[in-house]
């Protein structure tokens, strides 16, 4: 018997990319085997006002590589006086988990945000750096569950378009639309899986001209159990540029 | 050659008066510097400083530097040293979040550079650093401005200046330091203005293109945007206009219609 | 035959723990675990050995947040395999003077951690500049600490519980952090058996209160979950302490133990004193 340097602390992550805006989203439960550790460790991170990261599979790899994206954004900023743009962490990245890649980062890894014209975008790895830019992606535990769902909620597959001749564009949805698809992939997984539930953090990187009324409007018709009030965060999140990022938190089944 | 001295090819080496050459050059590039003032009251601790610039097409060289979120530092002397300096702490101060997930005590990341400065003055092969600090943070204790100089030496001040004609600065902050620790930000700002007017060569004035003001603290009335806690932030430009108009020089209003008479250039840092 | 003997692993597909969503397994696509660190090369490096499993070990540890703060407990007994070997042992410790931590597992790491903390604590006051580490910090360096050594695949083999309460902010930390360096924080806490004998007991008592909890009750519901790790825990000793951190300091009590009741075992076959 030899030592395993490994262990799978279970949990989902999810982001989806609109056209001024995008979710990251991931439950807040660890685990490992039957056991819950905590209701409550984070998967989804902000990184700067346009890009936020998420990261799923062994837990204390991904808060290590979490850790170090970090630092290596705060060398830039000192060196280059301004944040580092999404695409060039997407490449950071890929570059710092094929580092590992004969001790490899046992992380799955997404990031969302706004790319350098505004739009929204999503960047999906697998654990040792391969990656692309997609409009949505899922990943860790319930994967599986939740990808062939995004595929036909985002990407409008396995569906007659009622106008076949102005077919829908993935990306476009608005986001109260996303919203609630991030918040019913997660009631699902929640309920077919055993390592999600407990608590949805759901973290939304808008640019100058997204409308944030699907934003307000949660805020105001929740009650504060079900979530968690977002004026707070964003103030705190409120950068020097015009991006700003939204936290909400909501409840899932605990059981 | 009036500045030639004996022993004075080798910073190990003491003259027989006790003296090691070398390092007194060194504060010496830091005399040459242009100047900087630091002043801390029981809630803020402030930095301003004269920038120069090297002629009319130049811009204006940047003397203050963040280091961390609670943590900047202004420099008098060569701005390169300062370079591999600032990095070192930036390092330091990343190490400590990393480590230990707490923002560096200032004295510590102080003692630090002095610690790198003081072996920079016994080693051979080495030559001191040619530029001074002045630091400020705010940490568990409090704000806190600390001075730093080539010699490996670094104390703590309630008021402080560095750099060319300093000594002028510091007469007028011995005169008012005693009111200080009481002082509003912008109080304290006005008496770091005050001081650091004191040291300008005649005829020369502050303007928000030669003057930045860094501090740590609880934002004051004329910042808006600045987090609550008090974190390191550096006003330029605009956003030190109000501080510097409020000084109520009759000149600015001729400095910034003539920028060119408004130069500043004795040396090249 | 596959079926194992980690009980996590029944009801459940013998490959499902190391599948992907593709069938494939991870850990062998990605050489997963595999000697990928490089060792330099000398003459004695075939000799140098790294922890491959404990050998003298401490059980749970439990933890649990209450109003004023953060309390502990560790039973006295360090096993040398089913040997209830050392039964005066203290596996709470404290580090400075607003932390706690509680160790499972190998008690001789677990001493080398107490070095290395000491170590720390001890440069930390020498600066005699008024800045002192508190829990949160504490539980930062041990984390680095434990994920760089399973990083070596030269693991200190064990399960803490770090208990604090900040002197300056009074926010408490309760936290865990292993040999894989896996780390998390909850309101409570157990390692191992407690993990899945005190941690409902502990779940129900603590989490589902609507009420504060005062240091009175918390240390009932600390006696309950040590009485019922003893009933269950073959590798437990019915003789522990606990350890108690409010932002005015932190405890450490003497040894105590609960009154047990073993009457019911006279009527169980195989249990009692029957021999038929």
């Amino acid at each position: 018997m030899s030592f395993s340097p490994y262990t799978q602390n279970g949990g989902t992550i999810l982001a989806i990319a609109g056209k001024d805006f995008c979710v990251v989203a991931g439950d807040t439960r660890q685990s490992e085997g039957f056991s819950i550790q905590s209701r409550y460790e984070t998967k989804v991170w902000r990184l700067n006002e346009k890009a936020t990261i998420a990261a799923n599979g062994f837990a204390a790899d991904c808060k290590q590589l979490v850790k170090r994206v970090k630092w290596r954004l705060e060398t830039y900023k000192h060196a280059h006086n301004r944040e580092m743009p999404l695409k060039s962490i997407a490449r950071m990245v890929q570059t710092m988990l094929y580092g590992k890649r004969f001790f490899p980062f046992y992380s799955y890894v997404i990031i969302g945000g706004i790319d350098d014209d505004g739009t929204g975008a999503v960047y999906g790895f697998d654990p040792v750096g391969s990656y692309e830019r997609e409009t949505c992606r899922a990943a860790g535990a319930a994967q599986s569950l939740l990808q062939p769902f995004l595929d036909n909620q985002i990407y409008f597959r396995n569906q007659q378009p009622a106008d076949p001749t102005n077919p829908p564009i993935p990306g476009t949805l608005p986001l109260d639309n996303v919203l609630a698809i991030v918040t019913d992939s997660f009631t699902g997984a929640t309920e077919r899986h055993i390592e999600v539930g407990d608590a949805l953090e759901m973290y939304v990187v808008t640019n100058s001209n997204c409308d944030l009324g699907a934003l307000q409007q949660i805020t105001q018709s929740a009650t504060k159990t079900d979530l968690e009030q977002v004026a707070r965060e964003e103030a705190e999140f409120n950068g020097p540029k015009s991006c700003k990022t939204f936290k909400l938190l909501r409840q899932l089944k605990k059981d | 050659m009036v500045f030639r001295n004996s022993y004075d090819s080798d910073n190990t080496v003491f003259s027989p008066q006790g003296r090691l050459h070398q390092v007194e050059y060194a504060l010496e590039a830091v005399r040459q510097g242009s100047a900087a003032v630091g002043l801390r009251s029981n809630t803020h601790a402030i930095l301003l400083t004269l920038k120069r610039s090297t002629g009319e097409l130049a811009s204006y060289q940047q003397k203050a530097f963040k280091i961390d979120d609670h943590l900047g530092i202004a420099i008098a002397g060569l701005t390169s040293d300062a370079r591999v300096l600032s990095n070192y702490m930036r390092n330091q101060a990343m190490s400590s979040r990393l480590l230990y997930g707490r923002p560096i005590p200032v004295n510590r990341i102080v003692s630090q550079i002095a610690e790198k400065a003081q072996l920079a003055t016994q080693q051979y092969g080495r030559r001191p650093y040619g530029v001074g600090f002045l630091v400020i943070g705010q940490d568990q204790t409090g704000p806190h401005l600390h001075e730093f100089s080539p010699d490996g030496n670094a104390l703590e001040y309630v008021a402080m200046s560095i750099g060319a004609r300093s000594q002028m600065a510091k007469t007028y902050l011995e005169k008012e330091h005693d009111k200080l620790a009481e002082c509003s930000l912008d109080e304290l700002i006005h008496h770091g203005l005050q001081s650091l007017k004191a040291s300008l060569q005649q005829s020369k004035t502050l303007t928000p293109l030669n003057t930045s003001i860094a501090i740590v603290g609880p934002p004051g009335p004329n910042e808006s945007g600045v987090k609550s806690e008090g974190s390191f932030r550096i006003l330029e430009g605009d956003n030190a206009k109000p501080y510097i108009d409020a000084l109520g020089q009759e000149e600015q209003t001729q400095a910034q219609t003539q920028p060119t008479q408004q130069r500043d250039v004795t040396m090249q840092e | 035959m596959n079926m194992s003997n980690n009980f996590t692993s029944w009801g459940r597909p013998f490959t499902d723990a190391k599948m992907d969503m593709y069938g494939g397994d991870v850990t062998q696509r990605y050489q997963l675990g595999a000697q990928q660190m490089t060792v330099p090369d000398d003459k004695f490096s075939e000799g140098v050995q790294k922890t491959q499993q404990p050998i003298v070990t401490g059980t749970s540890v439990i933890g649990l947040k209450f109003k004023d703060g953060i309390m502990l407990a560790a039973d006295n007994l360090a096993s040398y395999g089913s040997l209830a070997r050392f039964k005066d042992i203290q596996r709470l410790y404290g580090v400075g003077s607003n932390t706690i931590i509680g160790a499972a597992g190998d008690m001789s790491d677990f001493q080398h951690v107490q070095h290395q903390l000491d170590t720390l604590i001890t440069d930390e006051y020498c600066h005699d500049d008024g800045h002192s580490l508190g829990p949160a910090q504490i539980y930062e360096y041990m984390s680095t600490l434990m994920y760089h050594r399973r990083s070596q695949l030269n693991p200190l083999w064990n399960a803490f519980v770090v208990g604090g309460v900040d002197p300056k902010s009074g926010e408490s930390t309760l936290a865990y952090v292993d040999l894989l360096g896996t780390t998390y924080s909850a309101p409570t806490i157990g390692t191992g058996y407690a993990s899945m004998i005190a941690i409902p007991l502990l779940r129900r008592l603590v989490e589902d209160r609507q009420e504060p909890l005062n240091k009175e009750d918390a240390l009932d519901i600390i006696k309950t979950c040590m009485k019922v790790l003893f009933y269950r825990d073959a590798r437990s000793l019915n003789k522990f302490q606990v350890a108690t951190i409010t932002k005015e300091g932190s405890e450490i009590s003497q040894s105590m133990s609960v009154d047990t009741e073993w009457g019911f075992a006279e009527g169980i076959r195989g249990y009692g004193g029957q021999t038929q």
